[in-house]
C-alpha cells in the first residue's frame, strides 16, 4: 500500500513568482517525514504539490519531477484526480463537509465519486475507517448527525477518517494540530503513530517538538527573505536534525536562536 | 454552585436602600423621556389647532417638539454626548416609522378595499360572458358581483412557473460559471457586465424584446403565456444570477479543497458539496426573484394580450394575469356607467397579488431554514 515518493529538483510557482526553489528529496514509505521551517517558506506549498493541490490555486504551476514509486505526478497524460484519489491531504482547519452527517463524511470520497457501495460494505468501512483515526468510541451512536456538531479535534480526526476511507497510498498532512488544544494534538500525534504502519505520511508543522515526537525524518525549510525563494536546507534523521544538525541555520531554528 | 451562591450572597452588602444610587447621579429619571413625549404631544396638538387642525400637522408638530426638548432636556441634564445620542436616537427611530407608513397604509387600503370583493366565487370563476349589462343588473338588483380573476390567477400561475423554469436553469449555470470556472476572465468579467446591465433593463423592454423576437420567429400577432415567460425570464435571470454568485462565493474554498483531496472530479464537487451548501441561499435567492416579477404588468400586456376566459395553454391565446386583470378593470371597467363592480374586483385581485408575494417570502424563509446546513450535536 505505502508508496516513497521521490522528488527531483522541483521549482513551484505562483504564476511568475518563484515559492520554492530546487527541491531534491526522498520520502520513505512507511515512515513519517516531517517539514519545519519559519512561516512563509513554502513547506505547505511544497507539500501541497505532492498530490497536485497546488494547481488548483490560479497561477500556480511546477517544474521538475514528483516520482510516486517511479512513475511522475507530473507525467504527460496524468489525471490529478488520480494522483489525488492516490495522496490524501489533511488540511490546517478541520473542514467536514456541513452538509453532511458523520458518516456520510467518513463515505465522501466514496460516494462524492458516484460509486455504489452496498449498505453492509458502507457500514463497515466507516467503522474501519472511524476506529483507524480513533474517533469510533465517541461517535458511534450518532452517526447520523452533523459532522459540524462535534468538537475541533474530533472534526480534525473526521477529516483523517474521511481521508484514511479512500484508502491512499500516502497521507499529507499541513499542520493539522495548529487548530486544537493540547489533549486533541496528543490524539491526533498517538494517530499519527498507527498510520505510520500502513501509510506514508508527510506531516507540515510549526511545533518543533511536534516534529520530535512524531516524525522518523525531517526537513528543514528556509527563505533568506521576503520575496525570496523557499528552500529545503537539511534533510535527515529526526534525531540528527535536533541534536547535531550539519547546517548553522538548522542549528539556530531548532534551538531557537533563529533571526 | 449552591456554595458560589451562599458566598455571592454573604459577600453581597447591606440590602439596598431608599436612598438614591450615588452611581445613577446625573440620570435622568425613567419618566423623563413618557413625560417630554406627553408634553411634545400636548403642545403639537395646541400649534396644530392655532393653524386649524390637521393630523398631519400635529404629527410633524408633535415630533419636532420631542425631538428638540428630549435633546435639550438630556443635554441639560446628561452632558452634551448624551444630548446629541439621544437626538440622533429619536431621528432614526423617527425614520424607520416615517418608513413604516407607507408600507402600512399600502396594507391597510388594500385589506379594506379588497376583502369585500375576496370570495370562493371570485376565486374561482373567470370573466368569461360577464359584461357591462350583468355588471349593470347586480348593481342594481344590489346582488353581490358576478366574475373573479380565477383565469388570471392561473395565468399568474402558468406565466410565473414558466419563467422559472427558464431562468433558474440559465441563472444558476451563469452564475456557476462566473464562480467555479471563470474567476476573472475575461469572459466572465464581461457576463458580469451584460448581468449588470440587465439588471435596469426597464421591464417594458424585456416585453418589447420578447414581443418583437417571437414576431420575427411565429409571424405578428405571436401573442401567448410562454412569450411573456420568455419577457419575464429576462426580468429574472439577472436577479438569480446576482443572488446565486453570492451564495456560491461565500462557500469556504476549504470544503472545495476537501473534496478535491478526496479524489472528487470538478463537476462532482461543485454538483455535490458547493451547490448543496449554497442551497438554501439559492432557493430563496430564487424565491425573492419570484416575487420581483409576479407583479409585472407592462411585458405582460404586450406579450400575452389581456383574455377573460380561462387559458391554461402558455403556448396557444392570450392570456391575463393578476396585474394586467387589476389594469384592464381599472382603465376599462366591464360596464362604464357602473365601475364599481370592476373596482370591487381589481382591489380583490390586488389583495391576492399581495398574498401570493407574501406567501413567496415566507416560502423564502421557510426553504432557507429546511436547507440549510443542519447543526446540532
Amino acid at each position: 500500500m505505502a508508496k516513497r515518493i521521490d522528488v527531483k529538483d522541483l521549482n513551484v510557482y505562483y504564476s511568475k513568482f518563484l515559492a520554492v526553489e530546487d527541491i531534491s528529496i526522498n520520502i520513505e514509505p512507511k515512515s513519517v517525514t516531517a517539514f519545519i521551517g519559519p512561516s512563509g517558506c513554502g513547506k505547505s506549498t511544497f507539500l501541497r504539490t505532492l498530490n497536485r493541490m497546488h494547481e488548483v490555486i490560479p497561477g500556480g504551476r511546477v517544474e521538475g519531477e514528483v516520482l510516486l514509486d517511479g512513475d511522475d505526478l507530473y507525467g504527460p497524460g496524468v489525471d490529478p484526480v488520480t494522483v489525488r484519489s492516490q495522496i490524501g491531504m489533511v488540511f490546517q482547519r478541520p473542514n467536514p463537509f456541513p452538509t453532511m452527517s458523520i458518516k456520510d463524511n467518513v463515505l465522501a470520497g466514496v460516494k462524492l465519486n458516484g460509486k455504489k457501495i452496498s449498505r453492509s460494505d458502507a457500514d463497515s468501512l466507516v467503522e474501519k475507517s472511524l476506529r483507524g483515526a480513533n474517533l469510533w468510541n465517541e461517535v458511534k451512536d450518532r452517526l447520523d448527525k452533523p459532522g459540524s456538531g462535534l468538537s475541533g479535534g474530533q472534526q480534525q480526526r473526521l477529516c483523517i477518517a474521511r481521508t484514511i476511507a479512500v484508502k491512499p497510498d500516502v497521507i499529507l498532512m499541513d499542520e493539522p494540530c495548529s487548530a486544537l488544544d493540547p489533549i486533541s494534538t496528543l490524539a491526533i500525534e498517538d494517530l499519527i503513530n498507527e498510520l505510520k504502519s500502513e501509510f506514508t505520511v508527510v506531516i507540515v508543522t510549526h511545533n518543533m517538538q511536534q516534529a520530535a515526537r512524531v516524525s522518523d525524518r525531517t526537513a528543514f525549510f528556509n527563505i533568506a527573505g521576503t520575496g525570496k525563494p523557499g528552500k529545503l536546507i537539511e534533510y535527515n534523521e529526526t534525531a540528527a536534525i535536533f541534536s547535531n544538525p550539519e547546517q548553522k541555520a538548522t542549528e539556530d531554528y531548532v534551538s531557537g536562536r533563529f533571526g | 454552585m449552591s456554595v458560589m451562591t451562599a458566598n455571592t450572597q454573604a459577600a453581597q452588602p447591606t440590602p439596598p436602600s431608599r436612598k438614591r444610587n450615588s452611581l445613577s447621579k446625573g440620570k435622568l429619571p425613567r419618566w423623563a423621556v413618557p413625560a417630554t413625549a406627553a408634553g411634545a404631544i400636548i403642545v403639537g396638538a395646541a400649534f396644530s389647532t392655532l393653524t386649524g387642525f390637521s393630523v398631519a400637522t400635529f404629527a410633524i408638530y408633535s415630533a419636532v417638539l420631542f425631538v428638540i426638548a428630549g435633546t435639550v432636556l438630556t443635554s441639560v441634564v446628561e452632558g452634551r454626548r448624551q444630548g446629541r445620542n439621544a437626538m440622533w436616537t429619536y431621528l432614526i427611530y423617527g425614520a424607520f416609522l416615517l418608513a413604516l407608513i407607507p408600507l402600512a397604509s399600502v396594507l391597510y387600503t388594500v385589506l379594506e378595499k379588497g376583502l369585500p370583493g375576496m370570495n370562493s366565487h371570485f376565486l374561482f370563476s373567470s370573466m368569461n360572458g360577464v359584461t357591462g349589462a350583468v355588471d349593470n343588473q347586480s348593481v342594481a338588483d344590489g346582488a353581490p358581483v358576478i366574475g373573479g380573476a380565477y383565469h388570471a390567477l392561473l395565468g399568474t400561475l402558468m406565466i410565473t412557473l414558466w419563467a422559472t423554469l427558464i431562468s433558474v436553469p440559465v441563472g444558476m449555470l451563469t452564475a456557476v460559471y462566473l464562480v467555479e470556472y471563470g474567476k476573472n476572465g475575461v469572459l466572465a468579467k464581461a457576463i458580469t457586465f451584460f448581468v449588470d446591465v440587465m439588471t435596469g433593463i426597464p421591464s417594458i423592454v424585456a416585453g418589447l424584446f420578447a414581443a418583437a423576437f417571437f414576431g420575427l420567429l411565429l409571424g405578428p400577432n405571436a401573442r401567448m403565456g410562454i412569450v411573456a415567460a420568455v419577457a419575464l425570464s429576462v426580468l429574472m435571470i439577472p436577479t438569480v444570477v446576482r443572488s446565486t454568485e453570492e451564495m456560491l462565493k461565500i462557500v469556504p474554498n476549504e470544503l472545495r479543497e476537501a473534496s478535491y483531496a478526496l479524489g472528487v472530479r470538478r463537476w462532482r464537487t461543485i454538483l455535490k458539496v458547493v451547490i448543496p451548501t449554497a442551497i438554501s441561499g439559492i432557493a430563496s435567492g430564487v424565491t425573492l426573484a419570484i416575487a420581483r416579477v409576479i407583479g409585472e404588468t407592462a411585458p405582460i400586456l404586450v406579450t400575452a394580450g389581456i383574455a377573460s376566459s380561462i387559458n391554461t395553454n402558455v403556448f396557444a391565446n392570450w392570456m391575463s394575469t393578476l396585474p394586467t386583470f387589476i389594469y384592464y378593470q381599472i382603465l376599462t371597467p366591464t360596464s362604464p356607467t357602473n365601475i364599481d363592480p370592476s373596482v370591487q374586483r381589481a382591489w380583490a385581485a390586488a389583495l391576492l397579488l399581495i398574498l401570493m408575494v407574501m406567501a413567496l417570502n415566507l416560502g423564502a424563509r421557510l426553504i432557507a431554514s429546511l436547507f440549510a446546513p443542519k447543526k446540532g450535536r
